[in-house]
């Protein structure tokens, strides 16, 4: 007997425990059958990720990449990082799908099919680096509570859609509006419909650029279900929680939005800066706008070993939020020299930044390559990790990766 | 003479028949019995490896000191945990965080308010005495240094 097929038989004679009920014959119950509840789900195969995504969480769904999963300039779907608040949505229709303008400043509701969307308004479409508030988590000390990301929670797709702005505009925006705040498919853990998982947006001048798509496309394709399936808010350059997926109502909002995950301490940070593991009011935590600047070395994969003479040469993606990288820069020496790297210009504004670099090690031994970025604005990424904050959100310290010269 | 002894068999083959009969039905009883209890029994070819497959089936098997399907420390306090904690998210989100015990009450309360969980009474103690002794916070400095790396020769 295969270990799958036991598990399953023993599965459904306790699931009959669990529901006081007995499934008479359990064993006998049609091949292949297995109650939803219970299904064993393989994420891989379930939303197409490459087999060496970490699973940091399954209940609900949170997958990071690895730093040389994200080499591709264009991220594709198996690298790119999922993260949920909730549980997934269940049976879509896209045919019904349907996504509604209100809130207390839209002069008048409005509701759009998704070929109205798509026949109603022109087509846009921009490569968005999107990075989860909380990467880089797991290395804050004293240790903040969450999902525990490292580096991969960021990628850099190309979005389809419509800009929010023509959609906002087509249903008015009054003249107090100041936030827009999207509501969602997905299901609160609790499974309690009262309550939404997450429901978070942005100010209206982040609503109103140019790159913030409603997006329906990723990588010229119908987006994947596990990234928004049919409808997604993409802001670019903002803590991807702005991004929310499976959109289905937007609310032009009156005040700062409010809905959950947007007050408290979710996706906010001290106003002020605090010691490590200082106790932080409410009322003195500031919301995440635009990310900070960071890089990543995605080749080669940390552990390579070369020969002595050979250049390694290096190459990654650099992005800095709303800003540009205005400059590359690698050390093998901790931080005493740094040596630029050659750093392209992005595809379009809030894309991330492709560098290169040719590196040669002056003996044999044990080396790391640390990578620096620097924004347009001369503010650089930091070789120690930034100010403690509650949530540990924003670390952006230099990604490192170690080589071996023999 | 001959009458008698033939009435005696007879009453002996009906002893028999009663016999043969009562134990048939003992037999057909005790494997109904059987099959309601074990309804695997009839698929032969599968018995050979129910013996590995009995560990596995086993939701509270130990494993050198961790809680085989949830990856918990087993101690005191264990399965207070799995019965308050898991239902609504993996155990996985629990073992990725190190708190004291004042930052695992925040947490409780956290959820008390945002995710529906319910007042724990007196459990309350004993979820969060088991998570901090076992789930402590650890000092990891302010910036740690390269650990598991997996070595390997660059081509190219």
């Amino acid at each position: 007997m295969k270990r799958r097929s036991f598990v399953k038989k023993v599965t459904l004679s306790s699931f009959a425990t669990l529901i006081g009920a007995e499934i008479v014959f359990g064993s006998n119950i049609m091949e292949g059958y297995i109650p939803l509840a219970l299904q064993d789900p393989d994420p891989f195969k379930m939303f197409n990720k490459n087999k060496e995504m970490i699973v940091l969480n399954d209940k609900p769904w949170n997958i990071e990449a690895q730093a040389h999963l994200l080499d591709d300039k264009i991220t594709p779907n198996s690298c790119m990082f999922i993260r949920n608040n909730g549980l997934v949505p269940e049976n879509i229709d896209a045919k019904k799908w349907v996504l509604k303008i209100d809130g207390e400043s839209v002069v008048k509701e409005k509701t759009y099919t998704l070929s109205e969307l798509k026949s109603k308004f022109k087509h846009y479409t921009y490569q968005l680096t999107i990075e989860c508030g909380g990467n880089g988590r797991s290395e804050f000390n004293p240790p903040a509570k969450g999902n525990q990301w490292t580096v991969g929670a960021v990628h850099c797709a190309s979005w389809t859609g419509v800009r929010l702005k023509d959609v906002l505009e087509d249903a008015g925006i009054k003249k107090d509006a100041v936030y827009i705040g999207y509501h969602a498919a997905d299901i609160h853990l609790s499974r309690d419909p009262k309550h939404e998982p997450i429901s978070r947006g942005c100010p209206m001048s982040k609503a109103l650029q140019d790159e913030t798509l409603i997006a329906f496309q990723m990588n010229g394709e119908d987006i994947p279900f596990i990234h928004g399936y049919p409808l997604r808010l993409v802001a670019g350059g903002w803590p991807a929680s702005v991004s929310g997926k499976w959109v289905n109502r937007i609310s032009i909002r009156n005040k700062i939005h409010d809905g959950p995950k947007m007050t408290g301490d979710a996706y906010r940070v001290p106003c002020k800066p605090v010691a490590p593991g200082e106790k932080v009011k409410d009322e003195d935590m500031c919301i995440i706008e635009s990310m900070p600047v960071k890089s990543l070395i995605t080749y080669p994969k940390s552990g390579a070993i070369i020969n002595k003479g050979k250049a390694l040469n290096i190459r990654g993606h650099a992005w800095a939020g709303e800003l540009e990288v205005a400059k590359m820069e690698y050390s093998i020496d901790y931080g005493s020299t740094w040596n630029a790297c050659v750093i392209e210009k992005p595809t379009n504004r809030l894309a991330w930044q492709h560098f290169t670099a040719s590196i040669k090690f002056p003996d044999t031994g044990y080396y790391e390559v640390w990578a620096k970025a620097t924004d347009t604005n001369g503010i650089a990424q930091p070789m120690l990790l930034p100010g403690w904050n509650p949530k540990g959100y924003l670390n952006n310290a230099c990604h490192r990766i170690a080589i071996k010269v023999k | 003479m001959s009458e008698e002894l033939d009435f005696h068999n007879q009453v002996k083959k009906i002893y028999r028949f009663l016999l043969l009969l009562f134990s048939l039905f003992v037999i057909t009883g005790g494997l109904i019995v059987y099959y309601m209890v074990n309804p695997n029994f009839l698929n032969l070819k599968k018995a050979p490896e129910v013996a590995v497959a009995v560990e596995e089936l086993d939701p509270d098997r130990i494993e050198n000191g961790i809680h085989v399907s949830t990856g918990f420390v087993d101690a005191e306090g264990l399965m207070t945990v799995i019965r308050n904690c898991t239902g609504c998210h993996s155990s996985k989100l629990i073992l990725q965080n190190r708190m004291n015990v004042e930052r695992w009450n925040t947490t409780i309360k956290w959820m008390q308010e945002t995710q529906n969980l319910p007042d724990l009474g007196k459990n309350q103690e004993i979820i969060v005495n088991y998570l901090a002794t076992n789930y402590p916070p650890i000092d990891k400095g302010r910036r740690d240094i390269l650990t598991n790396i997996d070595w390997y020769e660059l081509k190219d």
